[in-house]
């Protein structure tokens, strides 16, 4: 193979404009596909962080409908329960609307250990547990406004009216690039001092199961076990649960799933003519390589080796310049907190690009293949 | 000794009986008819005969390059009539050198890369294939100019790298197509003594087909093409 590298890179570099939009088409197909992951991964992010062992437990009616506080015992009652920590939205906006981020009241006592994902300095988390006003951020979300442990911190209430005063104790970390660090957390009592009413509720419940294997039958038993009651509730897997949210933004795969698809098949369309031109063009050359001796699979092999290394720069070339792209985090200012595309994203991309420039090279290159010498020697 | 009466036995090339046909516009036009041909190794036999007689067409079936209608050509005991596909190109690849009048380099590759291309099909490696494109371009004068590209090189130094193109694999013949017929006469007196000197000095069997009398006269045996069927000029 590495004895017909010069010969290939003298084909691919002979003309170099058209060296250079091929490679480009390939760059930008591959960066809008690098990006759209990124978009992808951050808007099913909750899906792949999902904990396997976690199950979330909310009013049938409605997310926004609350549960009873006295839900908590009775379902730790049941078995294959482990342990139950549950949350409450609170909806509350920093200095204005848009600068939006989830932040709900969190018990104290069972969050963190419900979410070993988050790492946290356990000096920070003392002081959280000590302090009734204290909040916890993710590192994103402190970066993205500058927050600063021992800071002061208001929101103002949407569902509960008034401004909300916090102390910055804690700033957690995900585990995982994937993991949510755009989150703020603050204390259940602290809510349920101050609010008005809906004292006693929460918003949903956090349950970890003791095997994965019996969450669905764990989740059945508490449905069953509040069947009939004022508050029916609706028990699903965090993934399941978190798919489902998703879903509610609408199809958001599929969207990025039809952009990619016409992207990838307008790459095709291009490369494929190019590679068409290529071998028109090389008529006579292809001719003097089989009286040479090359086999027609030798010759289709050497399109095809072009055609492949095309994709290959030129994907390589839009794949790193996305995951440059998202090294920088969320373009948007706090709407896509996972803003981040795997390097198994990345490879995906890449071998996907290998795959068109194989398929844009073969109609071309069985052309060659099956060209008569003495048919394409006329052409000299 | 070349013979065309199909009576030789034993010869390094051995046609018999060969036709070739084509239909072109519903026309079938007959190129060749039972051609015979026996050309022992070492031997420099020049075919002429006016355009359209079949002479590219007999290179081109001696060379494996397309199919006979009919009929049979042995090489050095290989039927390659009966050859086809990659066999049809490995045995191309190991016994033919080819000279074209247009040279036919690859325009992106320099002289040295030229040269080497037959030699890609070969189990050399880089070293000894390095080896043999010097031996075969210094052979032809051109050990200064391998670092150069077909067009920064003379018509006659092209066709220089042509010929070391053929030479560099050792084939077992050397069919050379109109190899003067685009130069001027003082490169051409050049291409022609080289060719001379080749099979003299090294005894390479050559097949040229040429409208030159010039040319033909270099050959020790001349045969002409008529009617789809060669005939001896010169012995």
């Amino acid at each position: 193979m590495i004895r017909y590298l010069p010969l290939l890179l003298a084909n691919v570099t002979r003309k170099k404009a058209r060296l250079l939009l091929t490679v480009g088409s390939y760059a930008v197909a591959l960066f809008l596909f690098g990006l759209l992951s990124a978009v992808d991964a951050a808007f099913s992010q909750g899906v792949e962080v999902a904990g396997a062992d976690r199950l979330i437990v909310r009013n049938r009616v409605s997310l926004i409908m609350p549960l009873p506080i006295s839900y908590r015992d009775r379902m730790l009652a049941l078995p294959g329960v482990r342990t139950v920590t549950f949350a409450t939205w609170f909806g509350g906006i920093y200095q204005e609307e848009r600068n939006f981020f989830p932040n709900f009241a969190v018990d104290p006592d069972r969050y963190l250990e419900t979410y070993p994902e988050f790492l946290v300095d356990p000096g920070q988390w003392a002081d959280f547990l000590k302090d009734r006003e204290a909040c916890a951020v993710g590192q994103k979300l402190a970066q993205r406004f500058g927050w600063k442990v021992g800071d002061r911190i208001p929101l103002k209430g949407t569902i509960w009216p008034g401004v909300w005063e916090f102390n910055l104790r804690v700033i957690y970390r995900g585990s995982r690039p994937e993991d949510d660090e755009g989150q703020f957390w603050f204390r259940y009592d602290y809510l349920e001092e101050r609010r008005p009413w809906g004292k006693g509720t929460v918003g949903w419940y956090i349950v970890r199961v003791t095997d994965p294997d019996r969450a669905a039958a764990v989740a059945r038993a508490i449905d069953e076990r509040f069947a009939n009651s004022s508050y029916e509730t609706a028990a699903e897997t965090e993934k399941a649960f978190a798919a489902g949210f998703v879903r509610q933004m609408g199809n958001i795969q599929a969207l990025i799933l039809a952009i990619g698809s016409v992207v990838f098949f307008t790459l095709l369309l291009v490369t494929g003519n190019v590679m068409a031109i290529t071998v028109r063009e090389r008529l006579a050359e292809i001719g003097v390589l089989k009286t040479l001796g090359f086999s027609d699979g030798a010759v289709l092999g050497l399109l095809l080796l072009e055609s492949c290394l095309y994709a290959a720069v030129g994907a390589a070339l839009g794949l790193l310049g996305a995951k440059a792209f998202t090294l920088a985090g969320d373009p948007t200012g706090g709407l896509l907190v996972a803003f981040y595309v795997s390097w198994g994203r990345l490879g995906a991309g890449f071998l996907l690009a290998l795959a068109v420039g194989l398929a844009a090279g073969l109609f071309p290159g069985l052309a060659a293949m099956r060209l008569k010498i003495v048919d394409a020697l006329r052409r000299v | 000794m070349v013979r065309v009466d199909g009576r030789g036995s034993g010869a390094l090339i051995e046609v018999r009986n060969l036709d070739k046909v084509y239909t072109r516009g519903g026309e079938t036009l007959h190129i060749l008819n039972g051609l015979n041909l026996d050309v022992e190794r070492g031997e420099f036999v020049a075919f002429m005969g006016p355009s359209g007689s079949g002479k590219t067409t007999l290179l081109n079936l001696l060379g494996g390059l397309d199919l006979p209608t009919r009929g049979s050509i042995t090489v050095a005991g290989d039927e390659i009539t009966a050859l086809s596909g990659a066999r049809l190109s490995a045995w191309r690849a190991r016994h033919v050198g080819f000279v074209f009048q247009m040279y036919n380099l690859l325009p992106v590759l320099t002289a040295f890369q030229n040269v080497e291309l037959p030699l890609l099909l070969t189990g050399l490696t880089r070293a000894e294939r390095r080896d043999h494109v010097e031996a075969a371009l210094s052979l032809v004068g051109l050990a200064d100019r391998m670092d150069h590209y077909p067009r920064q090189l003379s018509g006659g130094q092209e066709q220089r790298v042509a010929i070391a193109r053929a030479l560099v694999a050792d084939p077992t013949f050397l069919l050379c197509d109109e190899p003067t017929g685009d130069l001027d006469r003082a490169s051409a007196e050049e291409i022609l003594d080289l060719l001379e000197r080749l099979s003299a000095d090294f005894g390479k069997t050559i097949l040229l087909v040429t409208h030159d009398p010039k040319a033909a006269q270099r050959a020790g045996t001349l045969l002409h093409l008529e009617k789809g069927v060669l005939v001896e000029a010169k012995g």
